[in-house]
């Protein structure tokens, strides 16, 4: 893998959809800002993870971008302030994930003013410790912007070997949503700074950004800022072919390696990283600005809005406020999507508001999803097996899972299934296939069959935890047994040889601990 | 606002199982177009009982199961049956035939196995098959080709031999039928003459049988719009054909005078029909593509094995059903590696 740069030559990933673009339509007019809500609503549990410690309460004034959470690992992302204005409430507001449901949220009324909190910047982030700067990055809430909101700390330093490239995803490949091409854009110094930021927390040698074939005007807006910002030349721009599920990670990665994430494993383990530009120029903000993740960019866009656009949307501002700051609804509309229509999730309300993963609200009609034949049996012709980018066998997935032998579902390899949604897109028999692998999943998760990746990163996550605990439970013993020598007046002489013994056993051999 | 909660993906999927049932038989359209030029209008009533019986019979078997009967009698695959049943019938068989077809083929390969996606076997290949070893006489009853015979039977005279069974007074068999190539093949190297000597005979024409060979082609012209329209794979038809092409290339060139062209095994009996319309019969085939590959190779041996040593002239019907047994075994020994494994 080391001697083959990432990107210098493409590859196929099987399967696939060549799907209508309609990204243009959103992109027309500049990116704008809703007017300011009447009220934020931040969830305390995001897709992926917990919030962490609450640093407020009901009643508190708070400032813009002041934390109104602590992280206390690195599974915990912090929320900040978006705007200055009075904690109103905890309650209980309808949220997105899991779907039709209610979770607990900080209820902000902004005052208006939009009065900062002091903000800390790196001051040379290029001199700056690693460390220090994913501390930093920890501290100002980075999620994956993508929309799988996987904290961004966790991405940048864990149980692995050295990770050599850092991918830059803007390879954003579902129809209609282009809040990265819009970012791309707008703010690609923005995305190449944020990038050599990640690269050197990672301590990657080099960045590749990944950008659609398709897409307009990024093709001259990323090389003038590369020129800008990159003079040692570490970059290198890759135009991937618009195939979805080009951008999802394990197929991005095979299209620019040839290499497959392995089943257990991360990307890491090939000594890739791949994040969402969005979240590269987040990171610049935070590292140079001292700016947390508070706004985003959100594509409002489907047949079923007036004006599809991209929106500059504060975190936690509802739905409805981007809806009617893209003309409002047009026609008889009957679904609102988070996400795209390939594989976003359905909203139940128009209250839902925008987290750190909203990349894209897509509006439809019922004219647009209207089916004109019922669910038919599986009459196994096999497209969906022919589109499916995992290489899995949907239709005898779905057999097993309707027979509920979901033992042999999963032995099929159901968790590798990345629900992409091809094989419902094709499936003459309008099989709702996409329902019936999440239905499963979460039987089998029930009945405490974990997904080996799942199952991997947790056992990683402990025994990185486990590793950290012990090493400073060693220092500490190590101190007491010094302090307790000292006291009882040992022999200083054999405890210098010691050390020099050590020293010397240590360069002699390759350091295993040396690479972290 | 009413809003819905149904998952990804969000837009309605771009097939249909009508719409890809109705592409299959727009693909036949050509063949069975050709097929009433060089044998008259037979074709037609064949394919108008069988496709009456199977909607009757489709019908039927809903209501006795308590299924619903609109989107199942509109989703056309009982339709598909019939037509490519009635394909693999003489001309001016009588309409019992067509019914007995039809009621092995939709009664008992489809309905007892649990209807539309669940049948093991071809449906179409199971009514062939009951009526070959039920009828084997009024199977072999062929027409010659227009070119061969002394006037093929008006409408009229077609519908009576078919209903009545028997022919006006004013046409004889003797001067109507004829032995299909296949048949010729068969009997003639039967008889230990050279197939070069066989091959003189009218029937044949320039590479196959006459009249048989431009039905075939115009088969495989449907069957490439399938292919173009991505209804059927690839997988069946090439390995299919590539097969037929590998087991007789060599065999031809080491003895062309007790061993038949490639092109003849291709362009006689149903084999380009099968390649196309048949062994691509996704529920009785296999799922993976490999698994597909597989079975048309197998399809292809067995019926070149039975057109050998078999006692049916064409084989690929049996050959098609006795894959149906192997799919499967086949389909768990050509999983796919999924991605990461
Ligand atoms: S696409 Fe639908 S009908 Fe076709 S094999 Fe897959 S699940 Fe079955
Ligand atoms: S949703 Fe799952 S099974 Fe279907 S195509 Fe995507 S990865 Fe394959």
């Amino acid at each position: 893998m080391h001697d083959l740069e990432v990107g210098e030559h493409l590859f196929r990933f099987p399967g696939g959809l060549k799907l209508r673009h309609h990204k243009q339509i959103a992109c027309r007019d500049p990116l704008a800002r809703p007017d300011m809500p009447e009220a934020l609503y931040l969830p305390l549990q995001q897709h992926q993870g917990p919030v962490g410690e609450l640093l407020v309460q009901p009643g508190d004034r708070v400032l813009k971008g002041q934390p109104l959470s602590r992280a206390r690992n690195d599974r915990e992302v912090p929320v900040h302030a978006p705007t200055s204005g009075t904690i109103k409430a905890i309650q209980s507001w309808p949220v997105s994930w899991p779907p039709d449901s209610e979770a607990e949220c900080l209820v902000l009324e902004p005052d208006g003013e939009e009065t900062w909190t002091e903000t800390t910047a790196v001051q040379d982030w290029r001199q700056t410790d690693p460390a220090d700067l994913i501390e930093h990055i920890r501290a100002a809430g980075l999620a994956g912007l993508g929309g799988a909101m996987f904290p961004t700390a966790a991405k940048l330093r864990g149980d692995w070997q050295q990770v050599h490239t850092l991918i830059l995803n803007g390879s954003e490949c579902e129809p209609y949503i282009s809040c990265d091409e819009m970012l791309m854009r707008e703010r690609p110094g923005a995305i190449v700074e944020g990038g050599l930021i990640l690269a050197r927390a990672l301590g990657a040698e080099r960045v590749v950004i990944a950008i659609e074939d398709q897409m307009g005007a990024v093709d001259k807006s990323l090389p003038r800022a590369l020129a800008e910002y990159d003079p040692d030349d570490i970059y290198r721009i890759v135009e991937v072919t618009t195939i979805y599920p080009e951008g999802g990670e394990k197929q991005l990665i095979q299209v620019l390696t040839g290499a497959e994430v392995p089943h257990d494993g991360l990307p890491q383990d090939l000594g890739l990283a791949c994040l969402n530009v969005g979240t590269a120029a987040a990171a610049r903000d935070a590292v140079i600005e001292g700016r947390p993740l508070i706004e985003r960019i959100v594509t409002v866009s489907g047949p079923g809005i007036a004006h599809p656009r991209n929106l500059v949307a504060l975190l936690g501002t509802p739905v409805r406020d981007l809806l009617a700051a893209a003309g409002g609804l047009d026609g008889d509309v009957e679904r609102l999507v988070l996400g795209g229509p390939m594989s976003g999730l359905p909203l139940a309300s128009d209250r839902i508001p925008v987290t750190k993963g909203s990349n894209c609200i897509l509006v439809l009609r019922r004219e647009d999803t209207r089916r004109d034949q019922p669910v038919m049996p599986c009459i196994n012709c096999g497209e969906c097996v022919r589109v499916c980018p995992a290489n899995l066998l949907p239709q005898e997935l779905f057999k097993y899972l309707q027979a509920e032998a979901y033992e042999e579902a999963d032995s099929l390899d159901l968790f590798d299934c990345i629900e992409c949604g091809c094989c419902a897109h094709v499936c003459p028999s309008h099989i709702p296939l996409v329902d019936w692998y999440r239905h499963g999943k979460g039987v089998l998760r029930e009945r405490g069959i974990e997904d080996a990746r799942a199952q991997k990163a947790r056992q990683r996550f402990e025994a990185r935890e486990k590793r950290l605990s012990e090493e400073k439970e060693q220092l500490r013993r190590r101190r007491e047994q010094r302090e307790e020598k000292l006291k009882s007046g040992g022999d200083a002489k054999s405890e210098v040889q010691a050390a020099i013994e050590r020293a010397r056993s240590k360069s002699a051999g390759p350091d295993k601990e040396g690479d972290r | 606002m009413k809003l819905t909660l149904a998952g990804p993906p969000h837009f309605p999927p771009i097939n249909t199982v009508s719409g890809v049932m109705k592409q299959v038989l727009y693909a036949l359209v050509p063949g069975i177009a050709a097929h009433v030029w060089f044998f008259g209008f037979g074709i037609l009533f064949q394919i108008a009982l069988a496709v009456g019986f199977a909607l009757a019979l489709e019908a039927a078997m809903l209501r006795l199961r308590d299924r619903p009967l609109k989107p199942f009698l509109t989703d056309y695959s009982a339709v598909v049956t019939a037509v490519l049943f009635a394909l693999c019938m003489p001309p001016l068989a009588p309409w019992w035939i067509a019914l007995t077809g039809m009621v092995f083929a939709i009664v008992v390969a489809k309905h007892f196995y649990g209807g539309l996606g669940h049948n093991l076997f071809n449906p179409a290949m199971v009514g062939f098959a009951a009526v070959i070893v039920a009828f084997p006489l009024d199977l072999s009853q062929w027409l010659a080709p227009r070119q061969l015979s002394p006037g093929l039977p008006g409408l009229w005279q077609t519908a009576q031999a078919i209903f009545t069974g028997s022919l006006p007074e004013t046409l004889s068999w003797d001067a109507l039928s004829q032995a299909t190539p296949l048949d010729a093949l068969k009997t003639g190297v039967a008889e230990n003459r050279l197939v070069t000597e066989i091959r003189d005979a009218p029937i044949f024409g320039d590479f196959g049988g006459l009249g048989w060979e431009w039905i075939a082609n115009f088969y495989a012209l449907g069957g490439f719009w399938l292919l173009y329209r991505r209804v059927i794979s690839w997988h069946v038809p090439v390995a299919l054909l590539a097969t037929v092409v590998v087991i007789t290339v060599p065999m031809w060139l080491m003895g062309p005078d007790i061993n038949p062209s490639p092109m003849q095994h291709i362009f006689s009996g149903a084999l380009v029909l099968a390649a196309f319309f048949i062994a691509t019969d996704p529920v009785s085939g296999c799922s993976t593509m490999k698994g597909r590959l597989v079975f048309g190779a197998g399809v292809a041996i067995l019926t070149l094995a039975i057109r050998r040593f078999g006692g049916y002239p064409d084989g690929v019907a049996f050959a098609v059903l006795l894959m149906n047994m192997a799919v499967p075994l086949i389909d768990r020994l050509t999983r796919p590696r999924t991605y990461g494994h």
